[in-house]
């Protein structure tokens, strides 16, 4: 029902790519020109830039669960209205997101029934259970902290849409990110039981938040051509040091050890962590995770029990229609 | 541990105030039982908006019954430790969100009711209840829009949407009686035009009922029995659980910081 002109097959100029129209919109993106949605672009780079923004889309959507799962529960009306301020944030995020995958040619409404499908992909660290209230400081703090990190390159992204709605998308997020952080140091300088939620929340979390920054370069499979377009400026491994450098000095403000032992700052002053255990991420991203199979559940049984909503908002805007067609010719 | 109930001296003032932070809190409580569910984004972001509303007119509201109680309560303690019988809200708000026609159907009869009572009550000589009254009234407005604009869609829309839209009309009926009545506390304050009598907004609130209803293609039922007992905390076995829901944090761990 969101965009029906975008639900046809393809039917434009992209069969044309000689290597002269290759090599200038290169040239563009190496002047670090913005690419715009009529601007002639590569399919590669059309097919590489959907999935990457409707990717973060449904993460956005997805990533309102386990935050969610705490609006009921929240311990004080001010936290309960600035958790549910910030999951509405989130989902703003995701339409504003679905609308900049949308100006490239795929319709929201595919988007969305890919992922449902299990198709298309969403950030794995919305497959773990927020178990406790320390886990909505957890995931603010770190979840959102290593959010930032990746999109805030991405505003200078060569897709013209992608970068604008990474800036707004920041600004929002770090708002969200000194929340979490609030919320921890709340805990930790409050009873002995609520350092401890903190501590266990960090514990659980640390590791897979490391894998939010995707696999190790060594084994990236995107990485090169997403660079040579400008899509992506740092490597996993650049940002996921930039974020370990960014978080030990607040964790240790917080008074919380990071559960890694083998911990140790390097002469350069960088945090230098123990190894990941990719299996882990492996597993979870082959939907093995904790939560994997409830996400989709409830993402799909909110989209069936929808439909009938949906439904009845087209029939009576397809009625409003004929009826002032009707009038028009009487 | 003990995890007691507050005591609260309710004054007539302190009740008339608490009554209404109890109806915005437990509504706006309902509605934030969607975020993350609705049937598509625009109302995650709706509801939740409107969830926000109400949320922050009962904190005002709480605020408010705790200044004119003048006892150690706050906002906090008045949501999170009383207990069902304790709370004074309309079992309108209560009912549980059921699907989206049931949901829609109980704000729009409550925002039908709240966008005129709160206009009303910006005349009020109170001026702390006056004041909450122009910002709540401007939010209103807008939540009787986004209902009224729903009952339509849903009435004339498709048949699955009109019946539902009908039966949640006809479920939801019994417990909007309740929202025109008074008791003898409240009859002082409108004496003392502290307060607005809600009996004469009825009239009004029928005929805006009737135009969103009959453009809607549906029907209102032929008045009959209404269900009374959310004020002074009789309320439906559906208050209890929502209620263990919202206060397990503060009766888990009792007079911690958050």
């Amino acid at each position: 029902m969101y965009t029906q002109a975008l639900n046809m097959a393809e039917a434009d100029d992209r069969g044309l790519e000689d290597a002269a129209t290759a090599a200038q919109f290169q040239t563009r993106i190496d002047a670090d020109e913005r690419i715009e949605p009529n601007d002639w672009m590569p399919a590669a780079y059309r097919k590489t830039l959907t999935r990457q923004i409707s990717q973060h889309a449904h993460s956005e959507i997805v990533g309102m669960l386990p935050e969610g799962n705490w609006i009921t529960r929240a311990p004080s009306l001010r936290r309960k209205a600035a958790l549910l301020a910030k999951v509405q944030d989130e989902c703003g995020h995701g339409l504003y997101l679905y609308a900049a995958a949308e100006t490239l040619g795929t319709s929201r409404e595919e988007l969305v029934d890919a992922m449902l499908a299990g198709k298309a992909k969403y950030s794995s660290i919305f497959n773990y259970p927020t178990l406790t209230w320390a886990d909505i400081g957890t995931v603010g703090w770190l979840v959102d902290g290593a959010a930032i990190m990746n999109q805030i390159p991405l505003c200078r992204c060569s897709y013209g849409p992608y970068a604008r709605a990474m800036i707004r998308v920041c600004k929002e997020e770090s708002f969200h990110q000194r929340q979490g952080y609030e919320i921890m140091l709340t805990l930790c300088r409050g009873s002995d039981e609520q350092k401890a939620m903190a501590q266990d929340a960090l514990n659980r979390w640390w590791w897979p938040v490391l894998m939010m920054f995707g696999p190790p370069d060594a084994t990236s499979q995107h990485s090169d051509t997403s660079t040579k377009w400008k899509i992506k400026r740092f490597s996993n491994d650049e940002l996921r040091q930039k974020f370990v450098d960014a978080t030990v000095p607040q964790a240790q403000y917080l008074g919380l050890s990071i559960p890694d032992p083998g911990m140790i700052q390097d002469a350069d002053g960088h945090w230098r962590y123990s190894e990941i255990d990719w299996t882990e991420f492996k597993q979870v991203l082959a939907g093995n995770g904790p939560c994997n199979r409830d996400r989709l559940a409830a993402r799909r049984k909110a989209h069936d029990e929808g439909a009938w909503v949906r439904e009845a908002a087209a029939a009576y805007a397809a009625k409003r229609a004929q009826r002032r067609i009707a009038q028009a010719a009487e | 541990m003990p995890v007691a109930n507050i005591q609260v001296s309710e004054t007539p003032l302190v009740l008339y105030a608490l009554r209404r932070a109890d109806d915005a809190l437990i509504l706006g409580h309902r509605l934030s039982e969607w975020c993350g569910h609705a049937p598509m984004l625009e109302e995650d972001m709706a509801l939740s908006n409107i969830a926000l509303d109400l949320l922050g007119q009962a904190r005002e509201l709480y605020s408010y019954a705790a200044k004119v109680e003048g006892k150690d309560n706050d906002e906090d303690r008045f949501a999170y430790l009383r207990d069902v019988r304790q709370y004074r809200n309309l079992l309108l708000v209560e009912q549980p969100n059921g699907d989206f026609a049931q949901t829609l159907v109980r704000q729009f009869f409550y925002s039908a009711f709240a966008d005129l009572y709160w206009r009303a009550m910006m005349t009020s000589r109170d001026a702390a209840l006056a004041a909450i009254a122009a910002k709540s009234e401007k939010e209103s407005a807008y939540h009787l829009r986004h209902a009224s604009e729903w009952i339509i869609r849903l009435g004339d829309g498709t048949d699955e949407s009109h019946a539902r839209a009908q039966a949640a009309i006809d479920h939801l009926w019994a417990f909007t009686g309740e929202m025109f009545a008074v008791d003898e506390g409240e009859r002082a304050l409108i004496h003392a035009d502290i307060a607005i009598d809600p009996g004469s907004l009825r009239g009004r609130w029928l005929t805006t009922l009737s135009g969103v209803i009959s453009e809607a293609t549906l029907e209102l039922p032929q008045t009959g029995w209404m269900q009374q007992g959310g004020r002074s905390g009789r309320h439906s076995e559906h208050l209890g659980h929502l209620l263990s829901e919202l206060q397990s944090m503060q009766r888990t761990f009792p007079g911690q910081t958050w």
